[in-house]
């Protein structure tokens, strides 16, 4: 049994006209990213929002909080993606909704993808801040306030400042997993990466070379974004507490 | 609102939703979990073992897995499973093998990664005097392993294994992309015949939701009752 690999596969001009395959794929790498910083942008936001408010003593807020991140904590990535996708336009009164379906490719897919990602990522993001805060000892937050600071200048100036320096670590992998994540959105019909894999896979019937292209750019792309992280969080590390390992997590 | 939405579409097909698409959902789960959770201990053991070789094997390995898109790895598999079967059995064509077959490998050597990263953590939990003590009896060390570290790093690490399991619950739903009948997949199907997306998009995240919700407040007990006994 012998597979013939075929590697020039990938200087052959793709059937669409906009080049070779592999201009096609880093076309794709360049979908990947711009999707999943944009999701990331807002995922940070809402994220630093929701978890800072679970640690809040507003009890309604905190459920709330609590809430948000359990809904969306629970159902699968494509099925999200689905509801953001085919549920939510018909949902929204008829005009918001038309013009969302009726976008021009890729943007029809490009918005939902990019809410469902920045509202899945967000959920964890939200988890890391809480536990960062409530990594602090108690004794940060009594000072700030006895300082004669109001509770959201301790937070401010404080609270937030230490946590974020705290979980830079695991805010990179929750990055790194939006990176990932973002392939889902295949399922909708965005040609990001993998989804170009694939498609390439489809017009040239070379397999192998389609995936293990993307496999290539996806390594890249992960030591990149590794190096660039760990020389930001030697600038940002906290002086004088040990490198956050952290506890193991389950993920994905 | 919900004005011309059929929600009987959701009544008329729950046998097959929950006959064909449930069944498969937990059986692959069940499936991909036990061997998974066999391979990542394995891989664990393997990453910590002082032989060189055999370490950087089972990292390069898991780091691999780890960085790609479970997408990415599902298409790979799907794929790639024929070759290595006709490979295995010497055949000239590559091997039919369903998307059934395909998803129990894909997930049982994917989740592998993620498994075999909690139970190094596990195994590292555990006093190295446990392991010498294990020596200093005459264990050699599959008895140790088996018989003193893996039950409690096993047991150290149940919580996390579980919510780990939960995850891959949901990350099953992926097999969607090479066209399986899954929960999501028979759910997608009645939506596309019938044209109601909406119902069922919604009834599957309800579903989902209870699911791992449900599931999530069971480890959660679990934890605390491991955590008061140690």
């Amino acid at each position: 049994m012998q597979y013939n690999w075929h590697w020039k596969v990938l200087l052959e001009a793709e059937p669409g006209g906009t080049g070779t395959y592999l201009q096609y794929l880093i076309v794709g790498l360049g979908w990947t990213l711009v999707t999943a910083l944009a999701a990331w942008v807002i995922a940070l936001a809402v994220g630093a929002a929701v978890g800072t408010i679970r640690t809040t003593p507003l009890h309604w807020l905190v459920r709330l909080g609590n809430l948000y991140v359990e809904i969306f904590r629970n159902v699968p990535l494509i099925v999200q993606m689905f509801l953001w996708f085919f549920v939510v336009p018909e949902l929204l009164p008829k005009a918001l909704g038309d013009w969302i379906k009726q976008m021009p490719p890729p943007w029809g897919s490009y918005l939902p993808a990019v809410m469902c990602l920045a509202i899945f990522t967000s959920v964890r993001v939200a988890e890391q801040v809480r536990a960062g805060i409530n990594s602090l000892p108690r004794g940060q937050r009594m000072a700030g306030v006895a300082t004669g600071l109001t509770e959201a200048q301790a937070y401010r100036f404080v609270i937030l400042p230490q946590a974020f320096r705290i979980i830079l670590p695991p805010l990179t992998s929750e990055f790194m997993n939006v990176i990932k994540n973002s392939s889902v959105a295949l399922t909708i019909g965005l040609l990001e990466l993998t989804g170009r894999a694939r498609a390439m896979q489809e017009f040239s019937f070379r397999v192998f070379e389609a995936f293990a292209a993307a496999t290539v750019i996806y390594l890249l792309t992960n030591l990149i974004v590794v190096l660039a992280m760990r020389a930001l969080e030697k600038k940002v590390r906290v002086p004088g507490l040990i490198a956050a390992g952290g506890a193991p997590q389950a993920g994905h | 609102m919900f004005a011309g939405y059929d929600f009987d579409v959701i009544e008329r097909s729950l046998g097959y939703l929950f006959r064909e698409g449930m069944t498969f959902t937990l059986t692959l789960t069940l499936l991909a979990m036990t061997g998974g959770i066999i391979f990542g201990t394995l891989l664990a053991m393997m990453r910590l073992s002082s032989i060189r070789v055999v370490s950087v094997i089972a990292g390069g390995y898991v780091n691999l897995m780890r960085s790609l898109p479970l997408v990415l790895v599902i298409f790979w598999f799907f794929f790639l499973v024929p070759y290595i079967g006709a490979w295995i059995t010497g055949a000239s064509q590559p091997v039919k093998v369903g998307a059934w077959m395909s998803a129990v490998i894909t997930f049982t050597m994917f989740e592998a990664a993620y498994y075999c990263e909690i139970m190094r953590a596990g195994i590292q939990s555990i006093p190295r005097g446990q392991v010498w003590s294990g020596y200093a009896l005459g264990l050699n060390y599959w008895q140790t392993m088996g018989q003193v570290v893996l039950p409690q790093a096993f047991r150290n690490m149940l919580p996390v294994l579980l919510t780990q399991t939960i995850i891959l619950f949901q990350d099953t739903s992926l097999v969607y992309v090479i066209s399986a009948t899954d929960f999501l997949g028979a759910a997608s199907k009645v939506a596309n015949r019938d044209y109601r997306l909406v119902e069922m998009y919604t009834f599957v995240a309800v579903v989902y939701f209870i699911v791992s919700y449900s599931l999530s407040l069971l480890v959660k007990q679990l934890q605390d009752r491991i955590a008061i006994i140690r």
